[in-house]
């Protein structure tokens, strides 16, 4: 959830709590004015009825409301002496609206001519019920205009506030170490200028050890290429010299072999650096279509060796910018995965569709990590004698020009490559 | 045929001037800039085989000297760098070829001898080893005379291993003179040799006067026998 919507709806029900509460304070206040001025408008009544009384005695034994709004009824003095003013809430029979209705009522006393009166005076109430239905309905629009305030200031005022949050956010999703760039983003918000200065800290950082780490890994290679080939200048000055037993000699070779081996190792590694490092900078348009079976020929001889067939289906043909020796690196590492990880006698099919390349092959055992199998140095442990590198110096070239690689397990090893649309 | 090399790894230096003696060449060696600079000063080499880092200066420096005052000189540049910059450049300014470091020295031997061939102008290019003759212009091979049959990757292997007379010439050599650079990386070089097996039956087949021995595990030579 957004932070935005987040504390809307955290808004939402605060609001929701605290606007019934304050619904209900503001009901009985203001059915306390209303009271109030009601009784205030009895007692004006009785004053005017009293003085009527003294002018037109008629009045005086008016025991039915009829047309008027009060009753007058004579009591004794002692209920007199005993009495005081009351307001009561009480229910008449309304003509107009043929039910009985709330309304307020002041009973009283005055004195007339030595002789006390009880005086009623009623007046018509706001109706209760019609009050609450109505404040329910404003406090419906009110909550209703709250909230829609409330997601406006926040889509319009806090959106523009969180900018400079949501820039950072999407610049780190589109960060990668092998093609750092700073990002210089203004903003008078301390918090956020604070975060970007730190997140800006961090990144420097990284990148200086992410590259450090890269060109410890190139320059270590470079070193150790030329006592390797001395080594095995060496080895082989001596096993030509042709005076040795077979058991030196297996010795020997098998020391060669590993040097070989290590020397295999150390180009690809430092290969892979300078792929990483974006050393390949010159790029034309490429025929991949070509480069397949130019490496499909260069394999006879070992496919042959391995009684293994190979089959090209083209459906189209895929033209893309590379740099020609990458392209190359990363066709003949496909096919020569392909041929080392099938079995004697397997078969790998190569097809060319648009922008899409799939190389399969039959399998030795099961299914590899879809994850991991681009990692350097991922290995199935039928093949002691590959660098591991393969792959990753695939997915290193891959990933350098825009082209998606991913392997699938169906029965068979799947690799596809999507080549970006024209 | 004068060779200089310019190597600052004293190892390496070397192990290719011992190579380069035994080939039978007159072999001068340089480990920095301005030895370097001074033999290419007062001596006319038919090869140079050019460092490119160097202590005392660039390579590439000394391939420009080189090439205003002397254009036959044959240069090879050997650079660890390994670098495609280098590379271009070298090749651009006027080197013959490149050979990335590390290399085997059968790699290097075979590279020279086909400099040098295509330095000398006019004439047959030919290999002659007892009776066997290799046409390396026509890429044919001959035995007594009677032409024999070889398919590319036969023909390829023959013509390095008889560059490379009486050496042993390790199976990764092979692989990556014949089947190309990356393919050294593949789980094995067995598939060499049922080239190598084909290749013998042919040469016995006419009664070569010389015979390709498996050096135990390591690789083959080509001997007269």
């Amino acid at each position: 959830m957004r932070v935005l919507n987040y504390t809307t709806s955290y808004m939402a029900v605060i609001l929701l709590l605290i606007i019934p509460m304050w619904a209900g304070l503001f009901y009985y206040a203001m059915l306390d004015e209303i009271y109030d001025s009601i009784d205030d408008g009895l007692d004006n009544r009785k004053g005017l009825i009293i003085r009527k009384a003294a002018l037109d005695s008629t009045i005086l034994n008016k025991t039915d409301y009829n047309e008027t709004d009060y009753t007058v009824k004579l009591i004794s003095e002692s209920a007199a002496k005993s009495f005081h003013d009351l307001y009561l809430d009480t229910m008449m029979y309304m003509e107009n609206e043929q039910d009985y209705e709330p309304v307020r009522m002041l009973r009283t006393v005055f004195l007339h001519e030595e002789k006390y009166y009880e005086l009623d005076v009623a007046t018509s109430m706001v109706e209760e019920d019609d009050l609450l239905k109505e404040l329910l309905f404003a406090l419906i629009w009110l909550y209703a205009g709250l909230i829609a305030t409330i997601l406006l200031v926040n889509n319009f005022v806090l959106r523009r506030i969180w900018k400079p949050f949501y820039t950072l956010i999407k610049y780190l999703k589109n960060f990668r170490l092998e093609t750092p760039s700073i990002p210089v983003h203004e903003t008078k918000i301390d918090e956020f200028r604070q975060l970007n200065e730190a997140v800006l800290k961090m990144l420097k950082r990284n990148i200086e050890v992410y590259s450090s780490q890269k060109e410890f890994i190139e320059n270590a290679s470079h070193e150790l290429q030329t006592p390797l080939a001395i080594s095995i200048n060496k080895l082989e000055s001596l096993a030509s010299s042709g005076s040795l037993s077979e058991e030196q000699s297996a010795l020997l070779s098998s020391a060669l072999e590993n040097l070989e081996r290590l020397t295999r190792l150390n180009r690809s590694l430092l290969l892979l650096s300078k792929i990483e490092n974006r050393q390949f900078i010159n790029t034309e348009k490429i025929n991949i279509n070509q480069i397949i079976k130019r490496n499909i020929s260069d394999f006879e001889d070992q496919l042959n060796y391995k009684q293994q067939t190979i089959r090209l289906t083209e459906m189209d043909t895929i033209y893309m910018n590379l740099n020609t020796d990458l392209a190359d690196i990363l066709i003949t590492n496909l096919i020569k995965n392909a041929i080392i990880h099938s079995p004697n006698g397997g078969d790998i099919h190569v097809e060319i569709a648009a922008n899409h390349l799939t190389i399969s092959n039959s399998p030795m055992e099961g299914s590899l990590s879809e994850e991991r199998i681009f990692d350097r140095f991922y290995k199935d442990h039928s093949s002691n004698l590959s660098t591991g590198l393969g792959l990753a110096i695939a997915h290193a070239i891959t990933d350098m020009f825009g082209i998606s690689i991913k392997y699938r397990f169906e029965e068979r090893h799947i690799f596809t490559l999507q080549f970006p649309q024209k | 045929m004068k060779i200089l090399v310019v190597e600052d790894e004293k190892e390496l230096r070397e192990s290719i001037a011992t190579l380069l003696k035994e080939e039978n060449y007159l072999v001068e060696a340089a480990g920095d800039f301005n030895s370097a600079q001074d033999k290419l000063d007062i001596h006319v080499y038919d090869c140079v085989l050019l460092d490119i880092n160097l202590p005392g200066g660039n390579g590439l420096d000394l391939l420009r000297e080189l090439k205003q005052v002397n254009k036959e000189t044959g240069i090879i540049i050997l650079s660890a760098r390994g670098s495609l910059d280098d590379k271009v450049t070298g090749l651009e300014l006027g080197a013959d070829d490149y050979l990335p470091k590390p290399f085997h020295m059968a790699e290097l031997n075979a590279r020279i001898k086909s400099l040098i061939r295509r330095k000398t102008l006019g004439g047959h290019h030919s290999i002659e080893i007892s009776n066997l003759v290799i046409d390396v212009d026509q890429r044919t091979v001959a035995i007594d005379g009677q032409q024999i049959t070889l398919n590319k990757k036969e023909f390829e292997i023959l013509m390095y291993l008889a560059t490379n007379k009486n050496r042993l010439v390790n199976k990764s050599a092979i692989a990556a003179h014949v089947w190309g650079d990356y393919i050294d990386e593949a789980n094995s070089f067995d598939f060499i040799y049922s080239q190598i097996k084909n290749l013998r039956k042919k040469l016995k087949d006419a009664n070569a006067g010389v015979e390709i021995q498996a050096v135990y595990g390591v690789g083959y030579k080509l001997i007269e026998g």
